[in-house]
């Protein structure tokens, strides 16, 4: 199987051709630098995302509260992450870095505050 | 009456930067005066990551890397005013502001720092003809609603230009389910980052069209659609009989940036026609003696690392200058941009008092691949080569640095006296072109 990729490593943005066989990358071709077949292998085999967006909070300055994974996630559990984040709600103060979710999903990342709010009278 | 040794204004990641900055330069009775309710700047509604790459080595989030800025200020005890405005600087450094709570305020400071960042442009800036209805908002008014106020601008939409806030809304509004039909670009190219146009896109299927552009505007009270063309690379003039009709209930505009200079102007700083920010030296000094500037009100930056060491530098000359008020050496270098580059900053080089390295920051003015960067020196003698660097890619959406030695640049000085005029030109000449004439 074919997978035509465009590398992220630069702004060059190779256009990368990979070929997958049994659930193996066997070839890269279309890359200037190494970075790119190291691209084209963890986008091909194991793809992951940073899931950054917002829960919603009680008693702040503002309704929503910013939250990150604490570390990438695979790109096809995004969605459902952020189906259960909806039904999230957390009440003010929070701090920067606070555990919000714990193991979301059974990912191993946790959802954390990525920043400070006060409760507000 | 209030008296500070150094107003900011702005606390955006420029403003703090600098006030930490002139803090550990030995500046004390400093105060950071912001309009917004919390300081942060437009990295608060940037909760995605991508921040701080260069300047911590750590994949951030936009009030990530601004609360380890706010946490400096804060641990330093430097005076903060919220909910506050600056209307008007003057020349001698009055501050005139005002707040729900003194007022109207004057403040006298001995160094003002400029941090006021930069203003989306609106639908205004690029005429586009049609009816005026709702639901035409620029892509940061559409962040700032959805990741802070919590309210989706809209369910089917069409967003205008390609750079990278037009890109992570166009994620953003998908993950918060909106239908984003396409993204246009007027270019042949895009200006937001490769990392974007994949992950913020092409994971989500969305086209971006290139050469394309919106020629007419739809709809009464809401916006119903729009009608798109292709536009003819050359002319930027649409193609007639490539216009179709797209529906969609909201039009975001991510059509650029321009740097928030009303007070600059007011107090009589010298601007740059083509950036549209301050004339500034290699430290940050504007043309005013005593008011330094930083950050996206000098030039739109892609990148906040550089936003915090502008602020940085503007901080710290602000610093010297309160403790030990004298203007600037009389021997200056100009920069320029040549061939290829669409601008420089600084523009004005002062070698008698500049650092020991200095970064020029340029744009490129199309997209170059394997290129020749030449930086050189004309003085009264001649042209010096300070430098040359192949790239392997040269974007206009992605700045460009250039460091120079200040030993290199005296080398190639010389004995200059101060009567020539210096000029320093960063270009990108044509390849067999003669770099040393
Ligand atoms: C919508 C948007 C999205 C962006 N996304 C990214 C990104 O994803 N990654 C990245 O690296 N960079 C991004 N940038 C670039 C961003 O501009 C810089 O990273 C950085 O935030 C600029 O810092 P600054 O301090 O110069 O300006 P700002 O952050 O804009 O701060 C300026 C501050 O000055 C205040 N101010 C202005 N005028 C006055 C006045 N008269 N009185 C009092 N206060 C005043 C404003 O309220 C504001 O808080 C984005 C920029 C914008 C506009
Ligand atoms: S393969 Fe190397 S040169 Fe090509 S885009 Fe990726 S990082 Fe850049």
């Amino acid at each position: 199987m074919y997978r035509e990729l465009i590398c992220i490593g630069c702004p060059m943005g190779c256009p990368l051709t990979v070929t997958v066989e049994e659930g193996k990358v066997t070839a890269v071709s279309g890359n200037i630098c190494r970075k790119g077949k190291e691209y084209a292998e963890a986008e091909c085999l194991n793809p992951t995302r940073t899931l950054t967006t917002t829960v919603k909070i009680k008693n702040a300055m503002y309704p929503l509260l910013s939250v990150r994974t604490s570390k990438p996630i695979p790109k096809d559990q995004i969605e459902a992450c952020l189906q259960y984040l909806c039904g999230i709600t957390v009440e003010a103060p929070v701090t920067i870095g606070q555990v919000i979710v714990e193991d979301v999903l059974q990912t191993g990342a946790d959802i954390i505050a990525t920043k400070s709010m006060a409760r507000q009278r | 009456m209030e008296a500070y040794d150094l107003v900011v204004i702005g606390a955006g990641p420029a403003g703090l930067a600098a006030a930490v900055a002139a803090y550990e330069a030995g500046v004390k009775k400093i105060l950071l005066i912001e309009r917004d309710r919390e300081p942060g700047g437009i990295l608060e509604q940037c909760i995605h990551n991508g921040f701080g790459l260069f300047y911590f080595g750590e994949d951030l989030t936009g009030p990530e890397y601004a609360a380890r800025f706010i946490q400096r200020v804060q641990e330093r005890g430097i005076a903060i005013k919220l909910n506050t405005m600056v209307l008007e600087v003057t020349p001698d450094k009055w501050i005139i502001a005002v707040n729900k709570a003194d007022g109207l305020l004057k403040i006298k400071a001995k160094a003002v720092v400029l941090a006021m960042g930069c203003r989306e442009r609106t639908r205004g800036a690029i005429f586009i003809p049609g009816t005026r209805p709702a639901g035409v908002i620029t892509a940061g008014t559409a962040q700032r609603f959805v990741n802070m106020e919590g309210y989706l601008p809209g369910k089917e939409v069409v967003i205008l230009g390609s750079g990278d806030i037009g890109l992570i809304m166009a994620r953003r509004l998908t993950l918060e389910g909106a239908k984003v039909k396409m993204v246009l670009e007027l270019l042949p190219y895009s200006s937001g980052l490769t990392r974007n146009i994949v992950q913020c896109l092409q994971d989500f299927g969305i086209p971006l069209l290139f050469n394309h552009t919106v020629v007419a505007i739809h709809g009464r009270q809401r916006i119903t659609g729009v009608t798109i063309a292709e536009v003819d690379p050359a002319t930027k003039k649409p193609k007639p009989g490539t216009e179709r009709l797209v529906s969609c209930d909201t039009l975001l505009l991510s059509v650029g940036l321009i740097p928030e200079n009303e007070l600059s102007r007011q107090a009589g700083i010298a601007l740059d026609p083509v950036t549209k920010g301050p004339v500034v030296d290699d430290g940050m000094a504007t043309s005013v003696e005593g008011i330094f500037a930083g950050g996206n009100v000098v030039h739109v930056h892609d990148l906040v690392d550089n936003v915090t060491r502008e602020g940085e530098i503007a901080g710290r000359s602000a610093a010297r200058y309160i403790l030990n008020p004298k203007p600037a050496p009389s021997l200056k270098i100009n920069t320029k941009a040549g061939a290829g580059v669409t601008y420089v900053v600084p523009q004005l080089i002062h070698p008698q008092q500049m650092a020991e390295e200095l970064v020029l920051s340029f744009r490129v003015n199309q997209v170059f691949k394997d290129q020749k960067l030449v930086v050189a020196l004309a003085t009264g003698q001649g042209h010096k080569i300070l430098g040359t660097k192949k790239r392997m890619i040269m974007v206009p959406g992605e700045m460009q640095e250039f460091k120079v030695k200040k030993e290199d640049l005296w080398a190639a000085l010389g004995q200059e006296d101060s009567s020539s005029p210096l000029e320093l030109t960063v270009s990108v000449p044509e390849e067999g072109e003669d770099h040393d004439v």
